[in-house]
């Protein structure tokens, strides 16, 4: 069990949640969180937003009962953090754009901030429905930041100027970057999101189609190639 | 630990009564990662077909209130594959293995469990309820005749304990329990998974591709029970009784209720260590109400 140190509003429905504890999370990874004893029954899978050695912190929108559940904690409470777990983005060397959409921003924090402090030419591309997240805080972990609002984020973006690009957001945000993305050399890595009961690779309820045979969001993923996951057919 | 929970099931010595249902643990390599699984009593490994099946399209879990719904649709490897990859890796355990076995025609069922008969393991659970998979379209875990007719196919030539699987959709459990016995199993566990059904009424359509799905966890605790105390009375065989149990107290229930063996699933979606806590509770309910051995309250009720 963690403790909760903050849990603070930051826009309408999103939370920055910190809890207390040594983690040694890679970037992109999540965690099942869980703040409550046996209902809900699942417990909720949820990127990692930032890693320190006070804690571990993560970035949630409300949007049904468990989400609920989390804003409701308070300083001190217990919270139930299983992980980190996945495979999370690949620590590459280069000049490298993150590109997020709504919640998917989530992950980019941690992501641009392990990626700058290595050395990498590191820009964000943000897109939002009506307010931007955080802004200052992911100013300060990249070299550009370009916050898109009531837009496409992939308008934004010229990916021939990049060696890699990962991203993580809405299923159609993500197809529409590897398309532009595909031919110009870049590498896409996205970030899928699947419905989760185990979150180790046990259960097989979170698998994605893949070139490769079917693979395990929670385990195998949730960090792909695009090419791996998006058929060239959609 | 004492010898409170040793039991032996089929003349199978389990040191502790907890197994981890199949479907919820793989083959134990993600959890042995996170915990001492050793502590368990067993595993049933994730349901085998004779080929490797990619399992079902579209959303394969939904939540209920206290319970979830899947609709997996038995991905697996295949026995080869799981007799290739992970079945030394389980023999290694100190734990009961048990090898789950489903089918969507009996030749598949048979095919498989003579591939097993070459190798090693403790128990073969034979799944006779797949409501997931279309293919075939047919559950034999529904009829009593169809159960009885898998069964004694199964029986003649399989080679290990036979454990049958029952579903909790049986036209009449304890008919079907007691056509099961008669036909040679070695013990029964049940229950599998309720058919169930969820609409997206946003888009006018099930939720799952399959229309219905399996519903498990605590929801169905209740009528789990039911059904394995009803069992318990009409067959001799021991009974692996499971469904919704996701604390010590309910596993002492389904005891009571006749269990020689009870699993955990779902409920370690909540924690991968519930089960320990279920061996622990348990443990400290014999030693508090002066039980020495779990056969002194099986089936008190
Ligand atoms: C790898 C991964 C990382 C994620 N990271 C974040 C994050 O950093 N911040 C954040 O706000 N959200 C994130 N999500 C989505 C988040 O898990 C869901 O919004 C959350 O589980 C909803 O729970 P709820 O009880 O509030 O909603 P409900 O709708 O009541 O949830 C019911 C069930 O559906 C599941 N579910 C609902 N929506 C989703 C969804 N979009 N994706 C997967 N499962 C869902 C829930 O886990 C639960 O089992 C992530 C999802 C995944 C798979
Ligand atoms: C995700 C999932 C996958 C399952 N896969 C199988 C399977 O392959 N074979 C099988 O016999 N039962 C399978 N089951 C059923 C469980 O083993 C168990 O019978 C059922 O879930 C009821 O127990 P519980 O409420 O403790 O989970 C599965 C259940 C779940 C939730
Ligand atoms: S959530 Fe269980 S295998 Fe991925």
């Amino acid at each position: 069990m963690a403790t909760v140190i903050k849990n603070e509003a930051v826009g309408k429905d999103f939370y920055l949640l910190k809890a207390s504890g040594s983690f040694n999370a890679k970037i992109g990874q999540f965690c099942m969180l869980r703040a409550w004893d046996e209902y809900p029954v699942l417990s909720r899978p949820i990127s990692i937003f930032d890693c320190d050695e006070e804690g571990i912190s993560f970035l949630y929108k409300v949007v049904g009962h468990g989400t609920e559940l989390l804003a409701q904690l308070k300083p001190g409470d217990a919270i139930d953090v299983q992980g980190p777990y996945g495979n999370g983005f690949p620590e590459v060397k280069g000049k490298i754009a993150l590109v997020g959409g709504g919640i998917g921003v989530a992950p980019l924090y941690y992501t641009a901030k392990v990626l700058k402090a290595q050395g990498n030419a590191v820009d964000l591309y943000l897109g939002f429905n009506d307010e931007a997240l955080l802004k200052e805080d992911y100013e300060n972990v990249c070299d550009n930041l370009v916050v898109n609002i009531g837009g496409y984020v992939t308008d934004d973006i010229n990916p021939a100027e990049y060696e890699y690009v990962m991203t993580c957001g809405p299923h159609i945000m993500m197809e529409v970057l590897h398309k532009k993305v595909k031919g110009t050399g870049a590498q896409l890595y996205v970030s899928m999101e699947n419905r989760m009961g185990c979150g180790v690779g046990a259960c097989l309820v979170c698998s994605c189609k893949t070139k490769d045979g079917n693979k395990k969001v929670c385990k195998d993923g949730p960090v792909f190639k695009a090419e791996e996951v998006f058929t060239d057919e959609q | 630990m004492s010898s409170r929970l040793q039991v032996e099931f089929a003349g199978v010595p389990f040191k502790n009564p907890v197994v981890m249902a199949s479907g919820t643990f793989g083959f134990g390599r993600e959890y042995a990662d996170l915990f001492d699984i050793e502590k368990l009593g067993g595993i049933s490994s994730k349901g085998l077909t004779l080929n490797p099946r990619s399992g079902n399209e579209g959303i394969r879990i939904w939540e209920t209130p206290s319970g979830i719904m899947n609709s997996v649709g038995l991905e697996n490897p295949g026995v080869e594959g799981f007799i290739q990859k992970d079945l030394d890796w389980v023999n290694s355990l100190d734990l009961v293995n048990v090898v789950n076995v489903g089918g969507h025609s009996i030749e598949d069922y048979v095919q498989a469990v003579e591939r097993l008969n070459d190798v090693h393991l403790d128990l073969l659970e034979l799944n006779i309820s797949c409501p997931n998979v279309k293919q075939g379209g047919m559950n034999f875990g529904v009829k009593t005749e169809l159960a009885a007719e898998v069964v004694r196919t199964i029986r003649k030539v399989c080679k290990h304990k036979l454990v049958v699987k029952m579903s909790p959709n049986a036209e009449n459990i304890v008919d079907l329990a007691k056509a099961c016995e008669a036909e040679g199993a070695d013990g029964l566990s049940l229950v599998n998974t309720f058919l169930g059904m969820a609409i997206d009424i946003n888009k006018r359509k099930p939720v799952f591709n399959n229309g219905y799905a399996g519903v498990s966890g605590p929801a169905i605790k209740p009528i789990a029970l039911r059904m394995v105390h009803q069992v318990c009375k009409n067959v001799q065989v021991p009974v692996m009784g499971l469904g919704g149990i996701s604390t010590w107290q309910d596993a002492i229930e389904f005891i009571m209720a006749g269990a020689t063996v009870i699993q955990v699933g779902t409920a370690t979606f909540m924690r991968p260590e519930k089960a320990l806590d279920i061996i622990d509770g348990m443990e400290r309910y014999c030693e508090e109400n002066g039980i020495q051995n779990l056969s002194e309250i099986r089936g008190i009720v």
